[in-house]
């Protein structure tokens, strides 16, 4: 069936058939025509953010919290250029977003009009697909194509770039109809790889599970299997960043996050493993450390359902393809079927020398002084803050790791990190959208004072929708992480790394008529926390912390897993010439 | 895994693909990719290329469906096994790409190529030019007292060839399309 309306009309009426609630936006002179439309309609909310790089990484915060895809609403040119780091976010890290953006006039474009971009030439390489739609008539035939797109397969971000005039004009609207465009990734896995992996389960002494964001992204379902699996093979189970609550922190089989600031035990079970199944993780270079030395003897499994991520970094034995949730019920089903067998004494022994390892305790610190260590302000924040209804954000550097390392995840969708491209500023646009997605949770944005700021706009945005999110801050007035590769690889020069003129948080809260928390005794903390959670509002909370406190256990560039640093004590001379290349 | 574990291959014709995936050897694969011919294709798949560093060796592209309004571009690269199997993987991963055929493993291919040779001289060489551009069955496209221009189709090692004999003998410009090729037999 189709109808006759505007282009205008037609995003918005696409946007609703969707089934989208939410659009973060910041409108301009492109997108007129589809803001006049939104004004008129009480279906979509729309969130104005106050820079649309925030739009982006709230609309990724929103998706990954609700497993729905996030829409963003931008304008043409600089509207579109600020979106590109949130683009690339979304790409980096496999997140389901929609980005629309307004274009000049199809006659105007090529001729350098005001605000002018070629939006789809500059996002071509960090979308998963871009269109830019010249006739009103293939519009919504696009927009729903471009849900299609995000979110099937390896989910990413998309753009659709629509031209002034093509807002303007009339034409037919089309149904959201199943998609019958040849794009439709393959969800089963190659039953006879599927075999053979159960065969490798049912031999394995020394396996271990290596699982990452594909679990997440496949379905809550997913960590449902995830978690049957693990609990009746008995295997232990590591996670990169991303892959964060598919299994339960609290579970009896997990080892803790894996890679460059992963445990202890869990780099070492991926060091002398002879069998690692990988469950929807890429072998990063933040995981794999050396690439010669990588886990040298073990088989490898590798489930993804990119076929491009197979055999890229890694050589793999069991490559299969296919969506992580399918795969996982067939080999549940599979190995059910065979008798339910593992080499349970083999896998028992190797369950000891994982506990001998545990015995490190690599997460241990001191807390001494009056000085916050921020491992004690993140371990106070997880008691206090664990069994609420909660939802975690972080930005990017010390303490993003400390917070993958301190705080447990019990659930999918629960943990919002940049991964992939590591984008200071991600966190508070991020908690912004989580919060807008469960509009009762507990939404903390964990952040360092330096990437805090980089989007620190958006405070506006939070006290425009009452938004409660609460920024815990561990302030060490550093680039805490910079500082610390400077002091091991740069002869401790700390060029550039220290924040000269830092704000007064609480006023700056204040300034928004937000609540701002300032705690630097550790005799504080668990009050200020508390004050912090009792209060109705976004909060600001600036826990000044340790200055010079390092992030342990750390595997240097250029060396294997089982050559982790655990401490200062260990640091003198680490990094070789040749690791020293590698960020 | 036992090392003679024979993996299943990586193409549509054969059963099996016993090259070495992380082998040091550079390979040159023919490939041919059909893609919708939307604006903006062509720029997927070079920016592709450009952008994870791979190598292209030579691109024609065409529409050859105008009803389905698919293009058939054939892109012939070189790189290590690993390296031609991340290009094919990552050319699959692009929404507008339709298949990725990598002729060179896929089974005995045709590969032809058409060229333009502008040949300027007189007497002798003149002469010598057109003797050999028969022997290579090149075609005389246009001429001048002064000049010629050849047309000639083949495998590219056959116009590298013909290139190399003209040199001497007065060449002053080429123009070549690039490698078409299709599989044999059906």
């Amino acid at each position: 069936m189709t109808r006759q309306m505007t282009g205008a009309k037609m995003v918005v009426q696409a946007l609703i058939d969707q089934g989208v609630d939410t659009v973060f936006g910041y409108p301009g002179g492109a997108v007129l025509p589809i803001y006049d439309e939104i004004f008129q309609q009480n279906h979509i909310k729309h969130i104005l953010v106050r820079h649309e790089q925030g739009a982006v990484h709230a609309a990724e915060g929103y998706a990954r919290s609700t497993g729905k895809p996030g829409v963003c609403l931008v304008t043409s040119g600089p509207g579109a250029t600020n979106a590109v780091t949130g683009l690339t976010d979304a790409l980096m890290d496999s997140i389901p977003i929609i980005v629309l953006t307004g274009q000049v006039p199809t006659f105007m474009i090529g001729s350098d009009a005001f605000q002018e971009a070629d939006t789809v030439g500059i996002t071509r390489p960090c979308t998963k697909h871009n269109w830019l739609v010249k006739e009103t008539d293939a519009l919504s035939g696009v927009l729903h194509e471009a849900f299609h797109v995000a979110t099937s397969g390896r989910p990413g971000p998309v753009l659709v770039d629509i031209p002034k005039d093509v807002q303007f004009a009339n034409g037919s609207y089309t149904e959201k109809k199943p998609s019958t465009s040849h794009y439709q990734p393959k969800l089963k896995g190659d039953m006879q790889e599927i075999e053979e992996l159960v065969a490798a389960i049912e031999k394995a002494k020394k396996p271990v599970f290596y699982t990452g964001g594909g679990v997440i992204n496949s379905g809550p379902a997913a960590s449902q299997l995830l978690r049957e699996l693990v609990a009746a093979t008995n295997f232990p189970i590591t996670s990169t960043l991303m892959g964060l609550g598919a299994y339960p922190a609290s579970g009896e089989n997990w080892l803790g996050m894996l890679g460059m600031h992963g445990l202890y035990e869990a780099n070492m079970v991926m060091h002398d493993c002879d069998l690692m199944i990988n469950i929807g993780a890429r072998f990063d270079d933040r995981i794999t450390g050396r690439l010669d030395a990588f886990s040298p003897n073990s088989t490898k499994a590798h489930i993804d359902i990119d076929p491009s991520s197979i055999n890229k970094v890694i050589r793999v034995d069991i490559p299969i393809v296919g969506d992580v949730g399918h795969v996982l019920e067939d080999i549940l089903k599979i190995w059910k079927s065979r008798g339910r067998k593992t080499n349970a004494d083999a896998v028992g022994t190797w369950w000891n020398q994982i506990n001998e390892w545990k015995k490190v305790d690599c997460l241990k610190f001191q807390q001494a002084g009056k000085v916050i260590k921020p491992q004690y302000a993140l371990e106070r924040l997880e008691a206090l803050t664990k069994d609420h209804d909660r939802y975690i954000c972080t930005e990017v550097g010390q303490h993003q790791m400390w917070a993958a390392q301190y705080l447990g995840f019990e659930d999918p969708n629960r943990w919002m990190t940049s991964g992939g491209l590591g984008t200071m500023g991600y966190g508070f646009p991020a908690s912004i959208g989580v919060q807008m997605g469960h509009p009762d949770a507990l939404v903390i944005n964990v952040a360092g004072e330096a990437s805090w700021l980089m989007n620190m706009q958006e405070l506006g945005t939070a006290m425009q929708y009452n938004l409660p999110v609460k920024q815990f801050i561990l302030n060490n007035e550093r680039l805490g992480m910079v500082r610390q590769w400077q002091e091991l690889l740069h002869g401790e020069r700390y060029s550039s790394s220290w924040s000269e003129s830092l704000p007064d948080f609480v006023k700056l809260a204040e300034a928004f008529g937000a609540k701002g928390i300032i705690c630097s005794d550790p005799d504080d903390l668990d009050d200020a926390i508390m004050e912090m959670l009792n209060h109705d509002g976004p909060v600001l909370f600036d826990c000044l912390v340790e200055k010079h406190e390092n992030c342990f256990p750390m595997i240097p560039s250029g060396k294997a897993h089982n050559e982790m640093l655990l401490g200062e004590a260990d640091t003198q001379g680490v990094i070789d010439a040749k690791g020293s290349v590698l960020v | 895994m036992s090392a003679l574990k024979i993996k299943k291959g990586a193409s549509a014709k054969s059963a099996y693909n016993l090259r070495p995936t992380f082998s040091d050897v550079i390979e040159r694969h023919t490939l041919a990719v059909l893609v919708e011919n939307e604006p903006g294709v062509l720029a997927r798949v070079i920016g592709l290329f450009a952008g994870r560093g791979y190598n292209i060796e030579s691109l024609t592209v065409a529409e050859v469906d105008h009803q389905g309004h698919l293009s058939r571009i054939t892109i012939v690269t070189n790189g290590t096994p690993q390296v031609i199997e991340q290009i094919k993987a990552q050319l699959g991963r692009i929404v507008t790409v339709h298949k990725v055929h990598d002729l060179t493993v896929e089974g005995p291919s045709v590969e032809r190529e058409l060229a333009m040779f502008k040949v300027t001289g007189q007497g002798e060489k003149r002469v010598e030019a057109l003797r050999l551009a028969d022997i290579f069955r090149a075609n005389v496209v246009d001429s001048t007292l002064e000049s010629f221009v050849f047309e000639i189709t083949g495998a590219p090692e056959k116009i590298d060839a013909f290139a190399d004999l003209m040199r001497p003998l007065g060449l002053a410009d080429v123009a070549r399309t690039g490698v078409a090729a299709l599989s044999r037999g059906d």
